[in-house]
């Protein structure tokens, strides 16, 4: 049988199906049969990309026409003590997964992104955070150990203490240095299945985050909506919405709420349409002409009917509003979409945000969902994070605004860079490499290439993200 | 300026038979078009010499010498191309040999050769290509045959013979294919100005390669199914198509 298989190859692509390429995919169940296949990619000359559920909307879970090892069928529930709340898991154990098993013993994931589907190695890899990321950082920060295989073939055993700059790089790293093999963390005692949410309409950009600043340590979540289709003095006017956590004895039947089908997603909306379609009928609005009026439809029922509405709400509903419509990005039709998320300091966030909306607005190139979050600083090498705010922009790609979108991005990244801020591999597709080394520095970028050096030596991990970013020779800058 | 990002990829083709003839201005048109080419053919320095033309256009191109008729060495040179270019959207095969018969000879060398490059080696590569576009779902399969596979000529029956057997492997693929959302085009030029037609007798129609490379990349972009180069030749062997035996072997071409 010859390596690798025509057999194996298949179209993969970003979460929004917008950027795509062929690669033979291996789906192992143990360890040995990663390490048989860095064997084999060697022995052939070919490179392996990592990949997770493929819920990155860049390139960083790409490897055109060579390996993806999909670790997804690395599915197993290792171990779970609901007395301390430490549980070892495979890391293709999803987050949804993770909640199922653990809620009906009072506890919840520590950080959890607005999807419930990635992987915890995709999101180690990426060292993702929730809505909560003032108050708890990022998911890296609760691990408490775990083992990967390296390409150089040794497998370690990593944790803050013993391991430090393979334990905060590793993490972060992006899926290039090593595969995670199991992962152990510490999870968060809940008392309810409920959670205290407040929503409140903000008038403009300005104002959302001054009503953030007081707020980042009052609140367990915090996050925002941002309309981006509008300029002048509303200009990013949106929706806030804190959310608090039931202490113990706040919610008088705890059991009720900690059930997982307490907390299912229901499989219809209104009762009538079944959800499965319920993105087809969004298509028709995700367009220049149609986001305007959903985005404004939405700010003035969260100005009129919901100003400041307090209820409560199930945790999976408030963490996982994605979900809610499955294959949502399909709406944005046959070109997809990206998401332009950066990371900019408390100080020049608001003026840096500002001038991205209005340029894109200048450029006819409007994004459709905005969300605003605010961040903490954190010791992970490649870290996306700052002691400043974060906003993430859906925009539309259609066949014919490649070109205007990619060049929007261009200013656009360098507003962010101007402004001291920094960008994220599990969303970003566009910035250039010469970008990628001015938000992480020199320094970072030397201790990146020795622990690549170190722990895979022959670039065995390899994705088109890291070409792109890491190695310019070979990278996407000829012309 | 043309600055490639993952948003905006390079398409990429490859082309078996590159280094000269429709093959080679195929070539140059999908690099011009903005495609990363793989070059293939058996003469690596006229390859050599395309490559580093294209490249200092501001084009992608890569060379790997082949030998056609080595049909062992197809399927692992193929994924070596494919992981070279990282995406594949367009594959041509355009080696071909045609070499002087005459009216009274039956040499089984020259037939031998015919069917080694024309057929068997295009089914060495296309298979390949087939098995990973239907894998992919996307793509066209672009085949150069020959309005000399529309009819068993006097001139040269084994040439006609290969270019009728790849034509009719062509169509069975697009029938496999189509429903996979791959493309399959079948290119029947006439008489066009390669080494091939000379010392060709009673030409006529005479295009050159950029001609036909350009109704063939046209063909590839619209997805069109069969086409000859010039189109006239389309009336021209509607008409040969139908002329009764009883006339054809009397005829004198």
């Amino acid at each position: 049988m010859s390596f690798p298989s025509l057999d194996r190859l298949s179209l993969l692509e970003n979460f929004g199906h917008s950027i795509g390429s062929p690669a033979y995919v291996y789906r192992p169940t143990h360890a040995e049969q990663i390490a048989e296949l860095f064997e084999k990619a060697s022995r052939h000359g070919l490179t392996v990309g990592l990949r997770g559920s493929g819920r990155s909307y860049g390139d960083a879970a790409l490897n055109g026409g060579q390996i993806v090892l999909d670790i997804c069928r690395m599915n197993r529930i290792l171990d779970w003590n609901p007395e301390t709340g430490v549980i070892k898991v495979e890391p293709g154990v999803t987050i949804q997964q993770l909640w199922q098993y653990t809620l009906e013993d009072g506890y919840w994931p520590p950080v959890v992104p607005g999807t419930m589907f990635p992987t915890l190695a995709g999101c180690l890899a990426m060292n993702i955070h929730g809505k909560n990321n003032c108050v708890a950082g990022t998911l890296g920060e609760h691990v408490l150990e775990f083992t990967a295989l390296l390409p150089n073939g040794d497998t370690v055993t990593c944790t803050p203490e013993t391991t430090p700059d393979l334990f905060y790089s590793i993490i972060s790293g992006a899926g290039l240095l090593g595969v995670f093999t199991s992962i152990t963390l510490r999870l968060k005692r809940i008392y309810s299945g409920n959670l205290w949410v407040h929503a409140w309409a903000s008038p403009n950009l300005r104002t959302m985050i001054a009503e953030f600043e007081p707020l980042k340590t009052e609140v367990d979540y915090l996050v925002g909506w941002v309309d981006g289709t509008v300029g002048g003095s509303a200009l990013g006017r949106g929706q806030v919405h804190t959310a608090q956590d039931l202490h113990e004895g706040d919610d008088a039947a705890p059991a009720q709420s900690l059930r997982v089908d307490y907390q299912v997603l229901p499989d219809t909306f209104f009762g009538l349409v079944p959800k499965s379609i319920l993105w087809q009928f969004m298509l028709p609005f995700m367009n220049n002409a149609g986001a305007p009026l959903v985005n404004t439809g939405k700010y003035l029922s969260s100005r009129f009917l919901s100003h400041h509405h307090r209820f409560l709400q199930s945790l999976v509903a408030f963490n996982f509003l994605l979900d809610f419509i499955p294959n949502w990005e399909k709406a944005y039709g046959r070109g997809g979409l990206i998401q332009y998320q950066s990371f900019v300091p408390k100080e020049t966030a608001a003026d840096a945000f500002s001038e991205i909306i209005k340029l894109s607005l200048r450029r006819g190139l409007p994004n459709y969902l905005g969300v605003l979050k605010r961040h903490r600083p954190d010791k992970f090498l490649l870290t996306h994070a700052v002691d400043g705010f974060s906003m993430a922009m859906d925009y539309r790609v259609t066949n014919g605004n490649r070109v205007k979108l990619q060049k929007l991005c261009d200013e656009l990244s360098e507003i962010v860079l101007q402004a001291g801020g920094r960008f994220y591999f599990a969303k970003d597709s566009t910035i250039r490499p010469e970008m990628a080394a001015r938000y992480l520095g020199e320094d970072t970028l030397r201790r990146f290439s020795e622990l690549k050096a170190r722990c895979d030596p022959e670039g065995l991990l390899q994705t088109e993200l890291y070409r792109r970013l890491f190695c310019s020779q070979n990278g996407s800058r000829e012309s | 300026m043309n600055q490639h990002s993952t948003l905006t990829p390079t398409p990429a083709a490859i082309v078996i038979g590159a280094s000269s003839g429709i093959g080679e201005a195929v070539a140059r048109r999908l690099a011009r078009e903005g495609y990363a080419v793989a070059l293939v053919s058996r003469r690596a320095e006229l390859l050599n010499r395309i490559a580093e033309q294209i490249k200092a256009g501001g084009g992608r191109a890569h060379v790997y010498p082949h030998d056609a008729t080595n049909y062992a060495e197809a399927p692992t040179l193929f994924q070596t191309i494919l992981r070279d270019l990282g995406r594949l959207d367009v594959v041509v095969y355009a080696s071909g040999v045609m070499p002087a018969v005459d009216l009274s000879e039956f040499n089984f060398e020259k037939d031998k050769a015919m069917i080694d490059v024309n057929v068997l080696g295009a089914m060495a590569w296309l298979d390949q290509a087939a098995m990973a576009l239907e894998r992919l779902k996307r793509g066209s399969i672009v085949g150069i045959s020959s309005v000399a596979g529309d009819r068993g000529r006097i001139g040269n029956p084994v040439y006609n013979a290969s270019k009728a057997a790849f034509s009719t492997y062509l169509e069975a693929l697009r029938n496999r294919l189509t429903r996979k959302g791959v493309h399959v085009l079948t290119v029947k030029p006439g008489f066009v100005d390669t080494e091939m037609l000379k010392g060709a007798k009673r030409t006529f129609w005479v295009i050159s390669p950029d001609q036909a490379a350009a109704d063939i990349y046209r063909a590839v972009k619209s997805r069109q199914q069969v086409i000859y180069t010039p189109a006239r030749w389309g009336l021209m062997m509607l008409i040969i198509r139908h002329i009764p035996s009883f006339i054809f072997r009397r005829m004198s071409f």
